[in-house]
C-alpha cells in the first residue's frame, strides 16, 4: 500500500498484536497482517475508478478469521465502494478481491451463502411483515430448519411480538433489529455491516453492539464494520483499517492508533486526520491521481 | 474443499436444481405475499384490462348495430384488446415486481444474496404470469359474459397467440429492467412506455395494409404484427394461419435471445458503473 506523501505519522503493517478487549471479538490472537490463505477476505492492490474519479486507490489488506475490522474514513474516503467490491457487487478497474478463496468480480455466487450485511441505506421489502421477510431471505440463502432459525432469532433479538408486523410500520430501532436477524440469518462467517446502528438511540445502539459482540464470539464470525461512530468501534474493533481519499492512511489497532497520533480517543484521531488532509492543501488527492 | 463445497450445517445445498427452485420460490413468494396481502392491489391490476376491454366491447357492439358488421360482432375488438392486455399485463408485470425491488431499496439485499441473476429472471416470469392470471381470467369472463366473446374459442391458435405474445413482453421487461440496472429509476419510464411504443406498429385494431409502405417491414419485424394478423384471419375467415405462428414464434426466440443478451450486458456495466449500490428512490 502507497501512504508516501500522506501528512500522518508513519504506520507499519504486519506488526499488531491484538489486545483482548472484553466486548469485541478476537477468536485469533495474533493479527499479523499478512495473507494466508485461511484468511475469510484477502484484498490485494485494489482500485476503482469512475471516470475521472479514484474511488479507491490500490488498497491491500487481509482480514482474518474471527475478528472485528472497522473500515474507516470520511464522506467520498471509499468505504463504501470497498464494501460494495468485496460483496462483488462493483467490479474493481484492478485488483481483486477475494472472498473464502473466490474472486468476487468473478465467482462471488460460490460464497455468498457464506456471508451477508446490514446496512440502514438499504432495506427490506416494507409490505411485508418481519415473518413474511424472514422466510423469503431464508429460502434465499437456503436456512435449514427456518421455521426454528426464525424462532430463535426472534427470541434473541427481541422479535416475538413483532414478527406479524408489517416491515414498514416499525421504529427505526425495531427495523434494526429486523434487519440484524436478516443479516444472521444464515449464521454467516463473514459479516458487512455498514453503519449499523445510524440513527438509532444509544440504548438500541449499545444493544446492537452487545448483540454483535457476542455473535462473533460464539460463531468465529469475520466481521468488517463501516461506521463514523468512534465509540462503537472502539467498543467492537480489535483493528482500524481508515481510508482517505481511496488510500489506507492507518491499519493497526484503536490503541495503537491512538498513541501514534498522541490522542486519547479515536474521535480526535479521526479530526486529526481529516484536518491534516484538508491543510495539505490537496497534495493527498493529487498524490492519489498519480 | 471449494468454497462451493464448503457446507455449513445451518444451510442447504447451494447447487442443483432443487437449489435453484428454492431460491426462485422466495422471490415468487415475495411477490404473492404482496399481491395477498393488498385487496386494492390485485383490484388493479384487473382495473386497466377491464376498462378496455369495455370500451372496446362497447364500441364494436355500436357498430354491429349501426353498421352489420358481422365480423365486428365476431368478436375482432375484444380479441385483439384481450389479446394486447396479454402481452402489456405480462410485460408490467415483470417490470413492476422488479421495480419494486428498487422502489422498497430492496435490490443491494437481493444481488448480495446467492440468488442469480438468471434465477431472478426466472422467477419475474412466473410472476408476470401469476399476475397476467389475475387480471385476465376475470376481465376474460366479463368479455364472455357481457359479449358472449370467449377467448378460448380460438382453440390452438389461442395457444399460439399466448405464446408468441407473453415471450415479446419478456424480451421487452428485460430490455427495460436492464435500462433500469444501469441508468436507475431515470430509465423506469421505459418500463411505461415500452409496451405503448409498439402498439401502433403491431396493428392490433388494424391490418398492416393501413401502414404506409415503409413502415410495414417494420411492423412485420414485430412478433405481436403476427398475432394480430393471425387473430384477423380466424376471426374473418376462420383460418389458422400457421405460416404467422410459426414465424411469429420463430421472431420471439430471437428477441427473447436479444433481451437476454441486452440484459446481460447492462447488469455487466451497471457492476462496473457501480449503480448498482446507488439503487433507490
Amino acid at each position: 500500500m502507497s501512504t508516501v506523501g500522506l501528512p500522518f505519522p508513519p504506520f507499519k503493517t504486519g506488526t499488531g498484536r491484538a489486545r483482548v478487549v472484553e466486548e469485541g471479538c478476537s477468536v485469533m490472537q495474533d493479527t499479523a497482517r499478512v495473507a494466508t490463505t485461511s484468511a475469510p477476505v484477502q484484498v490485494r492492490n485494489l482500485v476503482k475508478v469512475y471516470g475521472a474519479i479514484t474511488a479507491v486507490a490500490g488498497l491491500d489488506f487481509t482480514l482474518e478469521p474471527g475478528t472485528v475490522t472497522a473500515l474507516l474514513g470520511g464522506n467520498g474516503a471509499g468505504k463504501t465502494t470497498t464494501i460494495a467490491m468485496m460483496m462483488g457487487l462493483v467490479v474493481p478497474t484492478s485488483g481483486e478481491v477475494s472472498v473464502f478463496g473466490a474472486d468476487m468480480a468473478r465467482h462471488r455466487h460460490r460464497v455468498l451463502h457464506r456471508m451477508n450485511f446490514e446496512s440502514p441505506y438499504v432495506d427490506i421489502p416494507m409490505r411485508l411483515t418481519v415473518r413474511q421477510n424472514l422466510n423469503v431471505f431464508g429460502k434465499l440463502y437456503g436456512v435449514s430448519g427456518l421455521e426454528a432459525r426464525v424462532a430463535e432469532l426472534a427470541s434473541e433479538l427481541r422479535l416475538g411480538t413483532l414478527l406479524d408486523r408489517p416491515y414498514g410500520e416499525l421504529s427505526a430501532g425495531q427495523k434494526t433489529r429486523v434487519s440484524l436477524a436478516k443479516a444472521l440469518l444464515n449464521s454467516p462467517e463473514l459479516l458487512l455491516l455498514d453503519e449499523p446502528t445510524a440513527s438509532l438511540d444509544p440504548d438500541t445502539a449499545d444493544w446492537v453492539r452487545a448483540r454483535l459482540a457476542s455473535y462473533c464470539r460464539d460463531r468465529g464470525a469475520t466481521i468488517l464494520l463501516a461506521s463514523h461512530n468512534m465509540v462503537e468501534v472502539e467498543r467492537l474493533a480489535l483493528r482500524v483499517i481508515m481510508l482517505d481519499k481511496g488510500h489506507i492512511v492507518a491499519d493497526e489497532s484503536p490503541s495503537e492508533l491512538t498513541g501514534r497520533f498522541g490522542r486519547s480517543n479515536l474521535e480526535e484521531v479521526f479530526l486529526d486526520i481529516a484536518r491534516r488532509t484538508e491543510n495539505a492543501g490537496g497534495e493527498l488527492a493529487r498524490d492519489t491521481q498519480a | 474443499m471449494t468454497p462451493m463445497e464448503h457446507r455449513s450445517p445451518h444451510l442447504l445445498m447451494q447447487t442443483g436444481l432443487s437449489a435453484t427452485w428454492r431460491r426462485m420460490r422466495a422471490i415468487i413468494l415475495r411477490h404473492w405475499y404482496v399481491i395477498r396481502s393488498s385487496w386494492p392491489r390485485a383490484a388493479e391490476l384487473m382495473y386497466w384490462p377491464m376498462v378496455q376491454m369495455l370500451t372496446w366491447g362497447f364500441l364494436q357492439k355500436h357498430l354491429a348495430d349501426t353498421s352489420g358488421l358481422g365480423a365486428v360482432a365476431a368478436g375482432l375488438f375484444i380479441g385483439g384488446v384481450l389479446l394486447w392486455d396479454i402481452l402489456l399485463r405480462c410485460q408490467l408485470g415483470f417490470s413492476v415486481a422488479f421495480l419494486e425491488e428498487i422502489w422498497s431499496r430492496n435490490l443491494g439485499h437481493l444481488m448480495m444474496s446467492p440468488l442469480r441473476p438468471w434465477e431472478l429472471i426466472a422467477a419475474l416470469i412466473v410472476v408476470s404470469l401469476l399476475k397476467l392470471a389475475v387480471a385476465m381470467t376475470p376481465v376474460a369472463l366479463l368479455a364472455y359474459v357481457m359479449f358472449g366473446f370467449n377467448i378460448l374459442s380460438l382453440g390452438f391458435a389461442f395457444a399460439g397467440f399466448f405464446a408468441i405474445l407473453v415471450g415479446t413482453s419478456w424480451s421487452m421487461a428485460l430490455v427495460s429492467t436492464g435500462a433500469v440496472l444501469r441508468w436507475g429509476l431515470g430509465a423506469e419510464s421505459i418500463a411505461w412506455l415500452v409496451g405503448f411504443l409498439v402498439l401502433p406498429l403491431s396493428c392490433v385494431y388494424y391490418p398492416v395494409t393501413t401502414l404506409p409502405g415503409w413502415l410495414q417491414p417494420v411492423a412485420w419485424a414485430l412478433p405481436p404484427t403476427h398475432v394480430f394478423e393471425g387473430l384477423r384471419a380466424v376471426v374473418l375467415n376462420g383460418e389458422l394461419r400457421s405460416d404467422l405462428l410459426l414465424s411469429g414464434l420463430v421472431l420471439d426466440l430471437v428477441y427473447l435471445a436479444a433481451g437476454m443478451v441486452v440484459f446481460n450486458m447492462l447488469l455487466k456495466r451497471a457492476r462496473e458503473a457501480g449503480t448498482l449500490v446507488q439503487m433507490g428512490e
